[in-house]
């Protein structure tokens, strides 16, 4: 039984980490599980929908303090903070989920073909990659945020819209990444010795370069995650977000809280801001620490346990 | 004779993955200043990590206990400026890569005097002068100008020389050298070896030669230790040892080295036409930005006759490996004919060349990358069954690769392990098994023992003349090392820079070679016999003053 | 925001044989020049393409608000009519000659808009990577140092939560707290009204108030206005890239201090700290300039959301500003204007790198 948890990726990881390093570990995971939770069940967390502005006794009013039936208050368009944030955490999951999706399947294809076969058409992508993986993402997201939607939607449109600006920037990024380790594996001894066997190319990549290539995944995949909270809540903030009658989405909320901010009223914009570095501070802990495990250099190893008791004075002389 | 170091009971500990492992048990062992003591061992006998304990570089997962007596002094457990201030000055250290252990944007002369400075006061002024003088006194031609260069602008033999001046300039009682030249050819392992014995005779330094090669033992030490799995089996001078060794490792450590036998029988090559034929065969690589390309093969002829095991011979940069990938399909020629099996490599398609591969077989230098790390080792040996349409998948290969496995000496159940629950040697067997599946007519074997120790490269080469016998393909089988070429090839062809410079029996390529570069490499060639090594040495600088002239 | 570095930068620098002669670095920075071009290209088309798939920009900007036939011939006189085709190719041409267009909501050209307002975005930037600079990089170096002990853990988490506030949610939280609680720092803008008036005043102005500052009559005044002003966006965008450098010169200097290089300095007694400011920073060094490159990227992207939270007005307040007001000329203009600047700043960075490894040089 323990020998198949071994083999579980991020089972295998905690087994492997120790002292801080294991700290680190399991305090991103313990936040990343409770980002998750909270979105698939904010219908049940949240006290109010995330469009609500009146209940059985009339609308809510607009900034209210915390306390009473408003825990965190409420925002300047009448909308209860708390459940916005509750209803923030699905969306983000949802434009990850998606985003991810859509980049992951593109870019590792491209980065292996690019990567093995090599030549002209490695050059051409690889000069494309790096051109758009040097241009401010954001920006890049804007421009296709603007293109697709036209620059405001409703809840899966928005979703889309922003996941797919996103996926622009995410490719280049598994292209880079896979394509590195497909031109590291196709110098290794156990390729070469597949082709002289005679394997055909596709076989190669398939059963050789590709599952060696994609261990780094899971890695990739917490990294971009956090990216992409970050470029959600920055279209969001500019304006290219999803509309607040179609979902619940913070970079909206903080960027509506501006003025409130000149004015003294602080739980507008701290609790969804709150949200934000919290589930991306989850999610680099535990793809920081994934990094870590996988380089030699940079992982810890527990120190010997031996006392290291002093030799017997007696025998050193000078 | 005054003791420079004295260990004591010494033990260290790794933490590692799986447990606590003692990586030196209960070692003690002394040096006394003038004397060259070498500590020879196989991977894992510990011999390095005792050598680094004495300077207190072991990583922090190690756990040191015991006494080292340092010019008097103890240090273990030492830290800080106190452990610091023993570094360099009472022991210096030589590691084994001399491109790595430059840093590689600083300049030597820059490195050199930072050594300086740091135990003591010099000018910027003064640190130079020294410098030159110790860059001049370990032969580097022309140190002034020589000083400003950085590392990549030395050869490999140049930057161990600057790598030993550096320790040299502080005057240590002690240099530690470990495994000096294991990462240099032959002919500049002599010369390396030359310097270190003069820094004993001229400087009165010192010296534990850490290494593995029993010939670079015979050539320079006085005193050896023997080590085996952490600890000390057998101490004895080096005549005596080489003489007599007493404890049975020692004498399976010694009949392991591989000896040049110039009377060894030979199969005698086969009136066929040959597998492989090179005529004037050119390799070149492409320059980069419109650079100038690089010859690597430069007009080679040679044959391979069916069942004839021809040895490639020929030292880093010779283009051995470049022939050999050639031959498999690795690598496009540029120039000449190469035919193999009757095809001619100039014009060949991949498509064309396919079914040709299943009369190859290959096996690489390096047994740690030679597998996919996901795949069983029965996986891996069933691959080219299952290419060639023999097997349907590698369950109804099982038998057929069970078969391959008992005919390299492995158990049947190593089949379902992964490439890394195996060893170096194991791994090797199993890369035979795979190269052997489609029983091919010709096996090219790039330095297949060179990462190996030499107890289990002993046993793989006489696995390797096995199945020959067995199976009787031809085989081009690649070494930088002259003995391993000698034990198991029919023939031997000389490469020097690209060129082929002499190409014959061994009897008549080892017993009287011809050619300068041969000569020199033969003469170069440590033998595991001080007394013997001591004729060689005098009759290898015959050798070189004469070429000088 | 681009993700931490994963796998280090794809090493540009040539790998070469040693005395291959003295011009071995000129021919690197001519390559490496002549890649500017692609790179700039690439962008640009990127940009048209997207931009163009929903329609002429006329029709997004005032489309509904003018009667069809107006709109018509707006976009017969701004040629939007013809086949995509010759438009793509006419815009690559003036881009290549410093003409990114004229701006629909007010008519001015594109470049004016950049001269007018890249000034501030330049000073934003530059107190950035300042603030960056002094916590970035002494900061990685010491977790390097002590790594895997409780300093560098807090370190650590430092560098983390640098990374993942969002720069608008600094700025909105450092106003809070230090301009509208304790009233020591003004919540917005880039001076005082009394201190613009007097910079816009002075003789042939650049735009950059910093150097502007010089000929007013009390530069000493103006100094103290505009470094308050500066406190909040630098220290907000900077901690951003901030967290990214100390990550970057942490890992890349733990790195390198396992080299064998520094191990045999070690034995010949060169000091721990030596070996770190030393043996392992300057190798180190070469990656985390390049890695820095990639950096001003972020960094442009950071100064948009935080001109917007300041209401900073430069190229990036200008862009929201564009944005909202439909008007995708000026937002491609400036966009293509970043791809140029970035493509330009990555060239710079990538010749210091090859300065630094003598390997490039001889």
């Amino acid at each position: 039984m323990t020998k198949i948890l071994d083999r579980l990726p991020v089972v295998r990881h905690v087994r492997q980490s120790v002292g801080l390093q294991r700290g680190m570990l399991v305090t991103g995971l313990a936040i990343t599980a409770v980002f998750v939770l909270t979105a698939i069940f904010a219908p049940i967390i949240a006290p109010y929908g995330y469009s609500q502005l009146r209940d059985a006794s009339g609308t809510f009013g607009a900034q209210l303090p915390p306390g009473g039936a408003h825990l965190l208050g409420t925002t300047v368009g009448g909308y209860d903070v708390l459940s916005r944030v509750i209803w923030g955490t699905q969306t983000a999951v949802i434009v990850i989920i998606v985003a991810v999706l859509l980049s992951i399947f593109a870019g590792v294809a491209l980065g292996l073909i690019s990567g093995y076969i090599g030549g002209w058409l490695d050059r051409v992508l690889v000069v494309i990659a790096d051109a758009i993986y040097a241009f401010p993402s954001l920006l890049l997201a804007i421009v296709a945020a603007i293109a697709i939607s036209g620059g405001q939607s409703s809840f899966w449109g928005g979703i889309l819209a922003a996941a797919i600006s996103i996926t622009f920037v995410f490719i280049p990024q598994y292209f880079r990444v896979i394509r590195a380790e497909t031109v590291r594996i196709k110098s290794e001894a156990y390729v070469e010795s597949a082709k002289v066997i005679g394997s055909g190319a596709p076989r190669i990549m398939v059963q050789h370069v590709l599952r060696n290539a994609t261990r780094t995944l899971p890695l990739i995949f917490t990294l971009n995650s956090s990216e992409a909270i970050l470029t959600l809540a920055g279209l969001g903030f500019l304006g290219f977000g999803i509309e607040p009658t179609a979902a619940a989405e913070w970079g909206y909320d903080l960027n509506k809280s501006l003025s409130d901010v000149t004015s003294g009223i602080w739980w507008t914009s701290l609790f969804p801001g709150l949200a934000i570095v919290l589930s991306v501070l989850g999610i680099t802990l535990v793809g920081e620490s994934l990094n870590d495990l996988a380089d030699p250099r940079l992982r810890t190893r527990r120190r010997a346990e031996v006392a290291a008791h002093t030799p017997d004075p007696l025998e050193v002389q000078p | 004779m005054k003791t420079v170091v004295d260990i004591r009971n010494l033990e260290v500990t790794f933490a590692t993955d799986g447990g606590d492992i003692p990586a030196v048990d209960d070692v003690s062992l002394t040096v006394g200043s003038g004397e060259v003591v070498a500590i020879v061992g196989e991977s894992g006998s510990g011999k390095s990590v005792t050598a680094k304990s004495i300077i207190g570089l072991l990583p922090e997962t190690a756990v040191t206990r015991g006494v080292i007596l340092l010019n008097g002094r103890d240090v273990v457990g030492l830290t800080g400026e106190k452990l610091r201030a023993t570094r360099g000055l009472d022991a210096a250290m030589v590691f084994q890569e001399p491109s790595t252990s430059l840093n590689p944007v600083y300049t030597v002369g820059w490195q050199l005097a930072e050594g300086l400075r740091a135990h003591g006061k010099y000018s910027r002024r003064q640190a130079r002068a020294k410098a030159i003088e110790y860059l001049g006194k370990v032969g580097i031609p022309e140190p002034e100008k020589r000083i400003d260069h950085y590392p990549h602008q030395f050869s490999g033999g140049q930057k161990q020389r600057v790598v030993i001046a550096m320790a040299l300039a502080l005057d240590p009682e002690l240099i530690i050298a470990d495994e000096p030249t294991t990462a240099l050819d032959v002919t500049v392992q002599a010369e390396i070896l030359d310097l270190l014995r003069r820094c004993r005779d001229e400087f009165g330094t010192a010296i534990i030669l850490i290494t593995h090669n029993m010939g670079v033992v015979a050539d320079l030490a006085d005193r050896v230790v023997v080590m085996y799995e952490g600890k000390v089996v057998e101490q004895a001078t080096a005549t005596k040892l080489f003489g007599s060794p007493q404890h049975p490792y020692t004498q399976k450590l010694l009949a392991a080295v591989p000896r040049i036998d110039t009377t060894r029988e030979r199969t005698p090559v086969a009136e066929a036409p040959p597998v492989v034929r090179a005529t004037d065969l050119v390799i070149e690589y492409p320059g980069r930005f419109g650079r100038g390309g690089f010859r690597a093969v430069d007009r080679v002829s040679f044959t391979i006759a069916p069942g004839e095991v021809l040895g490639l011979v020929g030292e880093s940069g010779s283009g051995k490996t470049t022939i050999g990938r050639a031959i498999g399909g690795l690598t496009k020629i540029s120039g000449g004919s190469l035919q193999v099996l009757g095809h001619e490599m100039l014009t060949v398609r991949e498509r064309g060349f396919k079914p040709v591969r299943e009369q190859i077989g290959f096996v690489f230098q390096d047994p740690a990358s030679s597998f996919n790390p996901l795949l069983t080792i029965a996986q891996c040996v069933a691959e080219p069954l299952i290419v060639h349409g023999r097997a349907g998948d590698a369950t109804a290969a099982r038998p057929r690769v069970d078969e391959l496995l008992e005919a390299v000496q492995l158990p049947r159940a190593f089949g379902d392990r992964y490439p890394h629950e195996l060893s170096g040697g194991q791994r090797q067997r199993a890369s035979l098994a795979r190269a052997l599946a489609l029983e091919p007519t010709l096996l090219i074997a790039d330095e297949p023992t060179s990462a190996l120790d030499v107890s289990v490269q002993a046993r793989v080469l006489e696995l390797f003349a096995e199945l020959q016998n067995q199976f009787g393909f031809a085989a081009l089988f690649i070494s930088h090392d002259l003995a391993v070429v000698d034990t198991v090839s029919d023939r031997i062809a000389v490469l020097y820079r690209g060129e082929l410079v002499e190409e014959g029996p061994p009897a008549q390529v080892l017993g009287a070679p011809e050619h300068p570069y041969t000569q020199r490499l033969l003469a170069s060639l440590p033998v595991p016999d001080p007394a013997e090594q001591a004729v060689r040495r005098e009759e290898l600088r015959a050798l070189t003053t004469r070429g000088e002239e | 925001m681009t993700a931490p570095e994963i796998a280090g930068p794809a090493s540009v620098v040539p790998t070469t044989r040693p005395g291959t002669g003295g011009n071995k670095l000129l021919r690197f920075i001519i390559v490496r020049f002549l890649l500017i071009f692609p790179t700039i290209f690439i962008l640009v088309t990127l940009v048209f393409v997207l931009m163009r798939t929903i329609g002429d920009p006329i029709t997004a900007a005032l489309g509904g608000r003018l009667p069809a036939d107006q709109l018509a011939q707006r976009i017969e006189e701004a040629g939007y009519n013809r086949p995509i085709l010759v438009q793509y190719f006419e815009y690559i041409g003036q881009v290549f000659t410093g003409n990114f267009g004229e701006t629909i909501s007010d008519h001015r050209p594109v470049v004016d808009v950049l001269v007018r307002y890249g000034g501030a975005t330049l000073e934003l930037a530059f107190y950035a990577l300042i603030v960056a600079f002094i916590v970035g990089i002494p900061l990685g170096m010491l977790a390097a140092y002590v790594r895997d002990r409780w300093p560098d853990a807090i370190l650590r988490v430092f560098a983390i939560l640098c990374y993942a506030t969002p720069v608008f949610f600094a700025g909105l939280l450092l106003k809070l707290i230090f301009a509208v609680g304790l009233g020591w720092l003004p919540v917005a803008g880039r001076a005082s009204v009394r201190t613009e008036l007097q910079l816009t005043r002075v003789d042939d102005p650049t735009g950059i108030y910093l150097i502007d500052a010089l000929k007013t009559s009390n530069p000493g005044a103006v100094y103290a206005d505009l470094l308050a002003h500066a406190v909040l966006p630098g220290v907000a965008l900077g901690l951003l890239t901030a967290g990214i450098f100390l990550r970057l010169v942490r890992t890349n200097v733990i790195g390198t201090l396992s080299m064998d290089y520094v191990d045999s300095a070690r034995s010949r007694g060169v000091r721990e700290y030596r070996l770190v400011t030393k043996h392992a920073l300057k190798p180190a060094s070469i990656p985390i300039i390049t890695v820095i490159g990639l950096q001003i990227a972020v960094l442009l992207g950071g100064a948009v959301l935080t001109e917007t939270t300041f209401e900073w007005q430069g190229l990036g307040f200008m862009l929201t500003q564009y944005l909202t007001a439909r008007d995708f000329v000026a937002v491609q203009g400036i966009v293509a204007l970043l791809a140029v600047i970035v493509a330009l700043t990555n060239f710079i960075v990538d010749i210091i790198a090859a300065l630094i490894d003598p390997r490039v040089r001889y």
